[in-house]
């Protein structure tokens, strides 16, 4: 398959790579791993009138800690992040799951995070953890939150003459744990179910803050807000996470389909949330 | 537009369309078939080649983006010294069927051998897992992958 013609431009900075974005307008495409993009260009779901391809700039594929967040840049691989040592909590626990090590080698956090498909499994690791989307534009960047920065399915608040140029996410300074829960038919395939978790720890033990989010069971990547309510105040133990993955099951909002029942995933939901919820926790308290 | 991509150590010049995949240049352009398209749509894995020596899915890179760098099909895997270690494997352990994902997975072995020189049975599973062998003959290609790494590995100490 072949996909319909476009302009290619492979820009030598992240300024040319805007500046030919805001040319063409809605129909520029920026290219880092292109395993969403180019094969939805082959199915001609997508046809950008101009291609612009950011793996010849350099300084975007650095992975590291800083001011209290993690940076990861517009060309850091899912492969970069699972062989990281600077990742923790669920961002390290996501990242062996996403597609498969062929894609991983190519395919971006950035890349993935912007493409914003629901069943996608990054935007309920940044929905729970509260990350932030580096957007530069002519005249600078900004950053913005990830709930802010997911409009819809496939859509992000992007403006025509911006790129996403790197992930922010909060690295707690007190004790913190994260994970990250996939049911998938195969390696590859969407997920059936997907859960995030986030947990920091006050000084007395109990829970100073929560992030849950679903992947896969609602028209978007969902926060879990009743769940995450649930948790904080509390001190961590399995009957509250029990409780919280009810309220998570409450909240998704799955469809029948070659997956599995609506209500067999909502199951799934509760179990994968006391789960990761779980992992959080111990990985906190280590 | 042109570009020049090193495949198997010789540099290939051509002027291709940018919507032209990289796997179209490597199998009609330059004429090595032994790179395979089987599903088109990034989940197979048999279009595998690799590009500065990782592994990656052909169908989903563009020419263009290849240019200026090394890629290395299953033509390249045989050096002046003869078969490499994974296909030697392949060969003696029967790590094949009817063939067609074959190139792959030796590219795949031959890069994770390259990483870790002596993989367990999970990580070679683990290390194939996007690749599929329709044939179903997961367990030879394990097989072979782990004698290329011990023959691999003992040519090294020899």
């Amino acid at each position: 398959m072949l996909p319909a013609r476009f302009d290619y431009v492979a820009a030598s900075s992240v300024e040319e790579a805007i500046a030919a974005k805001a040319q063409g307008g809605d129909e520029s495409r920026i290219l880092a791993g292109g395993q969403s993009l180019l094969p939805m260009m082959k199915l001609r779901f997508a046809t950008p009138a101009n291609l612009i391809d950011i793996n010849r700039i350099g300084g975007l594929d650095t992975i590291e800690r800083h001011n209290g967040h993690l940076h990861i840049g517009a060309l850091v691989r899912h492969a970069d992040i699972a062989a990281s040592g600077e990742v923790s909590g669920a961002v390290a626990s996501a990242a062996p799951w996403i597609a498969d090590p062929l894609v991983r080698n190519l395919g971006t956090m950035c890349g993935s995070v912007a493409h914003c498909d629901p069943e996608g499994d990054w935007n309920s690791v940044l929905l729970a953890t509260g990350a932030e989307v580096i957007a530069q534009g002519p005249s600078g960047s900004r950053s913005i939150a990830i709930g802010d920065f997911v409009e819809d399915f496939f859509t992000n608040t992007l403006a025509d003459d911006e790129m996403v140029v790197a992930l922010h996410i909060p690295v707690p300074s007190g004790r913190s744990g994260g994970s990250y829960q996939k049911l998938e038919r195969k390696v590859g395939d969407y997920a059936t179910v997907g859960v995030a978790a986030h947990l920091e720890l006050a000084g007395d033990g109990t829970i100073s803050a929560a992030g849950v989010a679903m992947t896969s069971v609602a028209p978007i990547n969902r926060k879990a807000t009743g769940a995450e309510a649930v948790l904080v105040g509390n001190a961590p133990s399995a009957e509250l996470f029990a409780e919280a993955g009810e309220a998570a099951a409450a909240a998704a909002d799955p469809r029948d389909d070659v997956r599995g029942s609506a209500r067999w995933k909502r199951r799934v939901v509760a179990a994968f949330t006391r789960r990761a919820l779980a992992a959080a926790a111990e990985e906190a308290q280590a | 537009m042109e570009i020049t991509v090193n495949i198997n150590g010789t540099d290939h010049t051509a002027d291709v369309e940018p919507r032209r995949l990289l796997v179209d240049h490597i199998r009609t352009g330059v004429g090595l078939t032994g790179t395979h398209i089987g599903c088109d749509t990034t989940s197979c894995g048999v279009c595998t080649v690799l590009v500065d020596g990782t592994p990656v899915k052909s169908c989903t890179m563009l020419a263009v983006q290849a240019d200026g760098r090394e890629v290395t099909t299953v033509e390249g895997l045989k050096s002046a010294d003869g078969l490499h270690p994974v296909q030697q494997a392949f060969s003696d352990e029967h790590g094949l069927q009817c063939g067609f994902c074959t190139p792959a997975m030796m590219l795949v072995g031959a890069a994770l051998i390259e990483e870790n020189p002596a993989p367990s049975d999970d990580e070679v599973r683990w290390a194939i897992s996007g690749n599929l062998c329709r044939c179903t003959g997961y367990m030879n290609i394990v097989k072979a992958i782990q004698a290329a790494a011990a023959a691999a590995s003992s040519d090294g100490d020899g």
